[in-house]
């Protein structure tokens, strides 16, 4: 059996959230939104540890992890780029965006590409409708997507990266 | 000069901090003010910035520097960046009561809101009116709620307010999960103390100290906004403790969705507020009786709080003299698609579709045909163009199929394939639906399977009638209105469209030219022999010598549309 003072060390950034929602009930989603930002994805033994610390059945955090979009259980590249496929995006052509995205990073969805620079997402809508076809990468959001600009997009990051 | 440029999400997607940023520099100790204020609705126009009374759109950042030289009085040209007259007057048009401060207050400083006659609201209802008479109120506005069913508000107030116990809950919807409808996010981006005060109304109407507003995850700006918003409001004694020095105290909290439609159906939004995953449960118990942690709770969404304040400052006659017999007020629309003007608009109860569409709306883009407008998103219909007539009231849309819904209007022309717009919307419920009941879990996957065979030209003499068959059970066989509703895409699109299906289904024609698979690319006369889509063809199925019209082999060809895009002849045809 692992040490918990182990896991408490190993996941130590995530002990303020914990503490602060101790005995809070109903605070399960909210501390995982924190783990996630912390960590960046839900990997295994973070999920054990939150249900161990909270003690909530294991089962019972996976069934939440899994029931909500928002949740990852892989890791994902540097820039995460949401690709909206609302109705209004789907009209406007997001099928065709996801193909040149897909093309250029040649990987599937939620999957990262080589240089784990990017993994790319669809999700059901960003609300940013009347700019459709719509993406969101980290915190910026590109509207009136067509192929050329989004490979020209994802180029002036992957160049930024390079001159890094 | 009152400089303000509308930073809602969409202005910034459109560039509005650039802009912004442009304009900070060139207006450092000017004198100036320079300002944020949220969406004004016509995002067709972003990024906008308005400077005192004039409207100046698409303002690019080159543009910033013309209107730098116009504030600050030097020779410009920023005249042609004022709003057209015809935009000006289609914004003037309109009746705006959940969207009054949208895009012309600073919705990150209070002061902006109170000066508006904010807050005068609720102190009314806590210096003179009872609950009972709030209530009243609201019940001669007629206000149904706006989030998709259209339940009158009042009844839900006056039932939460009957339960019995101590301790109550306001619960704000923020969950904006049609995809195509944002105007909740406008609000809160815009407005948010509206919404704060529509829900302090509420608490003083029901009796309830403590308030959560969930919200999606998916609207970073408007959590940061509204988060803001509380703060001040706390600090001006608008919220909190003795409210105005009374008795009455209520504070408000944000709960920050995780990504799930079927959170926007009240019983799931209690289960994900309490931790859980968002599977609804039976109704009755309503939320009005036993709701967040089996207290009794009130829910409503962002739009109908919104409109709460405006009632109670001119009274409910006045907003129930707006609209139509059945459906009273204005409602915020979000024009989106195929539409030449999209964006907010609100508009009086009553106007028909077409109205709305060809008057806010700006007709159609690139001037096609109208085809149909989904409304409801994907638990409505679609509303075919001979049926533009409609009212919008929420009994003449049910006739149609469709649904008033939040609001969300998808415009679509004739390139728009409505059995691959079905196939959309089942694969969006597919994929939402929580798996609490068969029917909707696993028959809505198998309409949607027939659909995807449809779409690949693989139909088969009786899928239509499967589907009728299927959707009418997924309708009687799921608890909550997710499953309920998730067929209406099919019926509604099966009831006016149904030739494209027999298109499809027959013929293996795709006449929108939508579905891939049932296209075939062939060279016409037109082609000069360039060799480009032979050269650019990924699987060498184009061929042809140079100057002489080419072929497109079809069993080789993947239709990737590749050498249609290129071709600079219009040489390849698509039927």
């Amino acid at each position: 059996m692992t040490c918990e003072c182990n896991q408490n060390k190993k996941w130590e950034l995530l002990e303020p959230t914990l503490e602060a929602y101790a005995g809070v009930a109903g605070s399960l989603i909210a501390i995982l939104q924190k783990a996630q930002e912390l960590y960046g994805w839900l990997p295994i033994e973070l999920i054990a540890h939150i249900a161990r610390r909270t003690g909530i059945k294991p089962a019972k955090v996976m069934g939440v992890v899994t029931f909500y979009a928002q949740f990852r259980t892989k890791p994902v590249g540097k820039h995460l780029i949401l690709l909206c496929q609302g109705t209004a995006c789907h009209v406007n052509g997001s099928g065709g965006i996801e193909e040149a995205i897909r093309e250029r990073l040649a990987v599937e969805e939620g999957e990262i590409t080589p240089d784990g620079l990017f993994t790319y997402n669809n999700v059901a809508c960003l609300g940013c409708c009347s700019l459709s076809p719509v993406m969101m990468i980290g915190e910026k959001t590109y509207g009136n997507l067509t192929k050329e600009s989004v490979l020209r997009i994802l180029k002036d990051i992957a160049e930024q990266e390079e001159a890094l | 000069m009152r400089v303000t440029v509308g930073k809602g999400s969409c202005g910034i997607a459109a560039g509005a901090a650039d802009v912004y940023q442009a304009l900070e520099a060139g207006l450092q100790n000017t004198g100036h003010e320079l300002l944020t204020t949220g969406c004004i609705g016509m995002c067709y126009l972003e990024p906008i910035v308005n400077v005192d009374e004039r409207v100046f759109v698409k303002v690019t950042k080159e543009a910033a520097g013309e209107l730098l030289k116009y504030i600050l009085g030097e020779e410009n040209q920023a005249e042609r960046y004022l709003i057209p007259r015809e935009d000006l007057d289609n914004l003037n048009g309109q009746q705006r009561i959940a969207l009054k401060n949208c895009g012309l207050i600073n919705p990150e400083d209070i002061e902006e809101y109170i000066a508006r006659e904010g807050y005068e609201a609720i102190k009314k209802c806590v210096g003179s009116l009872t609950p009972e008479q709030v209530i009243e109120e609201i019940k001669l506005s007629g206000l149904s709620g706006r989030g998709g069913a259209g339940f009158p508000t009042w009844f839900k107030w006056n039932a939460a307010r009957a339960s019995a116990g101590e301790k109550k809950y306001v619960i704000c919807n923020a969950d904006e999960g049609d995809p195509g409808a944002f105007m909740d996010r406008a609000v809160i981006e815009g407005d948010p103390h509206a919404l704060i005060e529509g829900m302090l109304i509420a608490a003083y109407a029901i009796g309830s100290d403590e308030g959560i507003v969930y919200v999606r995850a998916e609207y970073p700006l408007a959590i940061v906004r509204l988060e803001l918003a509380l703060e001040q409001a706390r600090a001006c004694g608008c919220l909190g403790q003795h409210i105005f020095g009374g008795d009455f105290c209520f504070d408000i909290r944000i709960k920050a969705g995780a990504g799930a439609f079927v959170c926007g159906e009240e019983t799931a939004l209690i289960a994900s507020l309490e931790g859980e995953r968002g599977m609804p449960r039976l109704k009755p118990p309503f939320p009005a009786q036993k709701g967040c942690w089996q207290k009794p709770s009130n829910i409503n969404n962002v739009e109908t709080y919104a409109n709460v304040p405006w009632i109670l400052r001119n009274g409910g006659a006045a907003f129930a003299a707006l609209g139509t017999e059945n459906s009273k007020g204005t409602k915020v629309f979000a024009l989106t698609g195929k539409i030449a003007k999209g964006g907010l608009a609100e508009v009086p109860m009553g106007q028909t579709v077409g109205e709305v569409v060809f008057g806010v709306g700006g007709g159609i883009k690139n001037g096609r045909a109208l085809k149909a407008v989904q409304m409801g998103g994907p638990s409505g219909g679609c509303i075919p163009a001979e049926l533009c007539d409609t009212p919008i009231d929420y009994r003449s849309l049910a006739a149609t199929g469709a649904i008033m819904g939040s609001g969300g209007m998808v415009v679509m022309d004739d390139s728009t394939c409505m059995v691959d717009m079905a196939r959309f919307f089942l694969d969006f419920t597919c994929k939402e639906s929580c798996g609490k009941c068969i029917h909707c879990r696993i028959g809505n996957r198998r309409m949607l399977e027939i659909l995807e065979r449809i779409c690949k030209g693989e139909g088969l003499d009786g899928d239509i009638e499967l589907l009728s068959d299927l959707a009418f059970q997924i309708k009687e066989g799921s608890l909550c209105a997710l499953g309920q509703t998730a067929p209406n895409p099919v019926l509604t699109t099966l009831r006016y469209f149904r030739n494209e299906y027999e298109d499809h289904i027959f013929r293996k024609k795709c006449t929108a030219r939508q579905c891939k698979p049932l296209l075939t690319y062939s060279i016409s006369g037109k082609c000069t022999g360039c060799t480009l889509c032979a050269r650019k063809c990924p699987v060498g199925a184009i061929s042809g010598t140079v100057k002489q019209p080419h072929a497109i082999d079809s069993d080789k060809c993947t239709k990737c549309g590749k050498c249609a895009e290129i071709c600079r002849f219009g040489a390849v045809e698509v039927e």
